[in-house]
């Protein structure tokens, strides 16, 4: 209506959109809702991803099955007749075992190794994992045992600009959890002595070692918590969907946000994770129908993408230097 | 004892420079090409060449196109699966709208689609490297794949939104569509992957591809010695996808016959990369290797487990497998992270000085 034949194309992308937002608020309001919610579980990947790089420089692919593990040992724990709240204690043990077999089968031999070799190696985990999951747990999606956990359902309704915008319980506790461990992962980066000696590894393994700290001793501790923020992840991310091994794809949509936010940084994880969320979920709702829906699988790279164009190094990220 | 090169003298640079400069090297590789050539289609049975002598050559030259870019470049990527999507869908194009052309000269054409695409998925390497630049390339796997689906220009049209392969005949025998034999598929193969590998190691340690592994051991430097670091770059993915890209047309023409979008997945990215890896980064014997090793582990373990008796269904031995396979993985890696190529070459070092190693 408001677009002229010969600008019609550059209208429907630059102007329509906006106009959109403009006139049903509610609608715009509701998809950045969905979008943060989206963003914040993107962020928690993240997370555990920026993690094991910042304390032992690798890019720790198997993030993503390890989330899915969590949360199938959670449900198949709980399944077998475990209480939930010792199903979730138990769960989190199994995560601790994963962390120090990691270390020393895999970690361990490969030190000081290429960093692709290591990427490698949890390559080779991600494989052994999606096997030992399907073999124990079955490959059929199950349901996240969310009232056993008592995790609130159910919706808020805020009237908002003449419409109503629909906040699911779950999503508020998702982002409070979510937050929380945030909040405490900062704390015990920048307050406790192990969290020092964490930043000393990320700072310098050859100086870490040389004031007495044990690279051994701070790769379990990390990837342990690694996998405490999987599990996490996984109980959230299993109550909004299901809990199956698809998630584990869904996982790489982390990249883009660890590419937004820069490998190393955790504040830049959080920001760059609901940037790419709302970024999806706009994108594909006033956007996708110009390209035939879809869109959401590949914007995030793309956004990406660009932004690597410009700053490399990431929002927060810190500067590459190179010296000669 | 037999393999030795004392008194093999080489009295001029281009003998000392030749891709096999040992005469038991150039014996052995004519052995090889013998039997590839002569024996094999002969003597191996049609699943045999269908089921794992067709993809495994194939996925040879994906992996080699693959090598190129990581292994000899220096530049990860993991975009793999699309590139061989992009040869794979164009040679499909022109096979349709141009039948008149044959199907073999279209293959090694819908390479330089690919090398198109490569190209300009992989302008932003000049900024970036390592992991930054393999989740770039990422970018390109989702949206080429979103490509594949949603275009149904592309596979003009199909109901079925998949690629089918008509029937093309070379000297009247039909080489792709359903009636070919696995014979005549085969040996197309073979021949168009023993060309390529013989291009790729003439490439590779010439002058172009001395550039790409001084930008590979450090661009700064190469930059400094008057390379230029954007063509080289770009011209390693030209070559790596134009690799991925004919690999991709065969893999649809001559093995499976019909595919979808799910077949240039994320997935086939993530395992040509552990071929890669696996085989040796920077060696082109390393990529024969490591796809040898990454693609026939998961069709032969089930046999393997069903001949030791051990009494397992068909879901838990492909458990098993995936276990197994991640395991070798992380065992092939601890065991030697420079790949097969190394653990080959160690061997050979050893067989040199037999029986007398001081």
């Amino acid at each position: 209506m408001l677009c002229v034949k010969p600008y019609n194309m550059l209208c429907k992308i630059f102007v329509i959109p906006f106009w959109e937002m403009w006139d049903l608020p509610d609608i715009f309001v509701q998809t950045l809702w969905e979008g943060l919610v989206g963003g914040t579980l993107y962020s928690l990947i993240a997370l555990g991803f920026v993690l094991v790089f910042k304390a032992s420089g690798v890019f720790n692919f198997a993030q993503g099955i390890m989330v899915v593990f969590a949360a199938l040992s959670l449900v198949g724990l709980h399944a077998i007749g475990v209480p939930a709240f010792l199903a979730l204690a138990l769960a989190a043990a199994i995560m601790f075992v994963l962390a120090v077999t990691v270390e020393r089968v895999v970690l361990r031999p490969l030190v000081n190794q290429p960093d692709i070799i290591l990427f490698m190696a949890t390559f080779g985990l991600t494989y052994f994992l999606i096997g030992f999951g399907e073999l124990i747990f079955g490959g059929d999606p199950k349901v996240m045992i969310t009232k056993e956990l008592y995790i609130p359902t159910g919706t808020y309704s805020i009237d908002f600009a003449g419409g109503r915008v629909e906040l699911q319980k779950l999503d508020i506790t998702a982002m409070v959890v979510a937050s929380t461990m945030v909040g405490v992962l900062a704390i015990f980066f920048s307050k406790t002595r192990i969290g020092r000696a964490l930043r000393a590894v990320a700072d310098s393994h050859k100086a870490a070692l040389s004031v007495g700290i044990s690279l051994n001793q701070i790769w379990v501790i990390v990837w342990f918590a690694a996998g405490l923020v999987a599990l996490v992840t996984g109980v959230m991310w299993g109550a909004r969907s299901e809990v199956s091994f698809a998630l584990e794809i869904i996982a790489l949509k982390a990249l883009p946000v660890l590419i937004l936010g820069g490998f190393t940084s955790i504040p830049g994880a959080i920001v760059g994770g609901l940037i790419i969320g709302v970024g999806e979920k706009v994108g594909e709702l006033y956007w996708g129908p110009l390209f035939g829906r879809g869109i959401e699988s590949w914007l995030a790279f793309m956004i990406a993408l660009i932004f690597l164009l410009f700053r490399p190094q990431g929002l927060f990220g810190e500067k590459i230097i190179e010296r000669v | 004892m037999f393999y030795r090169e004392a008194g093999q003298f080489k009295t001029n640079y281009r003998a000392d420079m030749a891709v096999f400069p040992i005469s038991q090297d150039r014996i052995g590789i004519a052995i090889i090409l013998i039997v590839a050539f002569g024996v094999i289609p002969f003597t191996a049975s049609d699943f045999m060449l269908h089921a794992i002598m067709i993809p495994f050559l194939i996925f040879s030259l994906a992996t080699i196109g693959l090598n190129i870019l990581t292994g000899y470049t220096g530049l990860l990527s993991l975009g793999t699966g699309a590139f061989m999507g992009v040869g794979a869908y164009s040679c499909y194009k022109l096979a349709t709208n141009f039948p008149e052309v044959h199907i073999i000269i279209w293959i090694v054409v819908s390479g330089f689609f690919s090398a198109a695409v490569g190209i300009l998925f992989g302008l932003p390497s000049l900024r970036i490297k390592g992991f930054y630049l393999a989740v770039a390339t990422l970018a390109a796997q989702f949206f080429l794949s979103w490509c594949f689906i949603r275009i149904p220009w592309l596979v003009n049209y199909n109901v079925s939104n998949a690629i089918e392969v008509q029937r093309r005949s070379l000297f009247g025998i039909p080489v792709t569509g359903p009636e070919a034999q696995p014979v005549t598929r085969y040996l197309i193969v073979l021949s168009i992957v023993v060309v390529m590998t013989w291009l790729a190691s003439n490439l590779v340690r010439g002058r172009i591809g001395r550039m790409w592994m001084a930008v590979r051991d450090m661009d700064i430097a190469a930059e400094l010695m008057g390379i230029r670091l954007l063509n080289t770059k770009l011209l390693a993915f030209a070559v790596s996808s134009f690799y991925c890209g004919v690999a991709g047309a065969m893999l649809v023409f001559l093995y499976y016959g019909s595919a979808e979008a799910t077949a240039f997945s994320i997935n086939q990215s993530f395992a040509i990369l552990s071929m890669v890896i696996i085989g040796g980064l920077g060696s082109l014997v390393g990529s024969f290797m490591g796809a040898a090793l990454i693609f026939t582990l998961p069709i032969l373990l089930p046999q393997l487990m069903g001949s030791l008796g051990l009494p397992i269904q068909s879901a838990t031995a492909e458990h098993i497998t995936f276990m197994v396979v991640g395991a070798l993985i992380v065992f092939f890696l601890i065991v030697e992270p420079h790949g097969l190529a190394r653990l080959w070459q160690i061997a050979k070092q050893k067989l040199r000085v037999w029986p007398y190693p001081y």
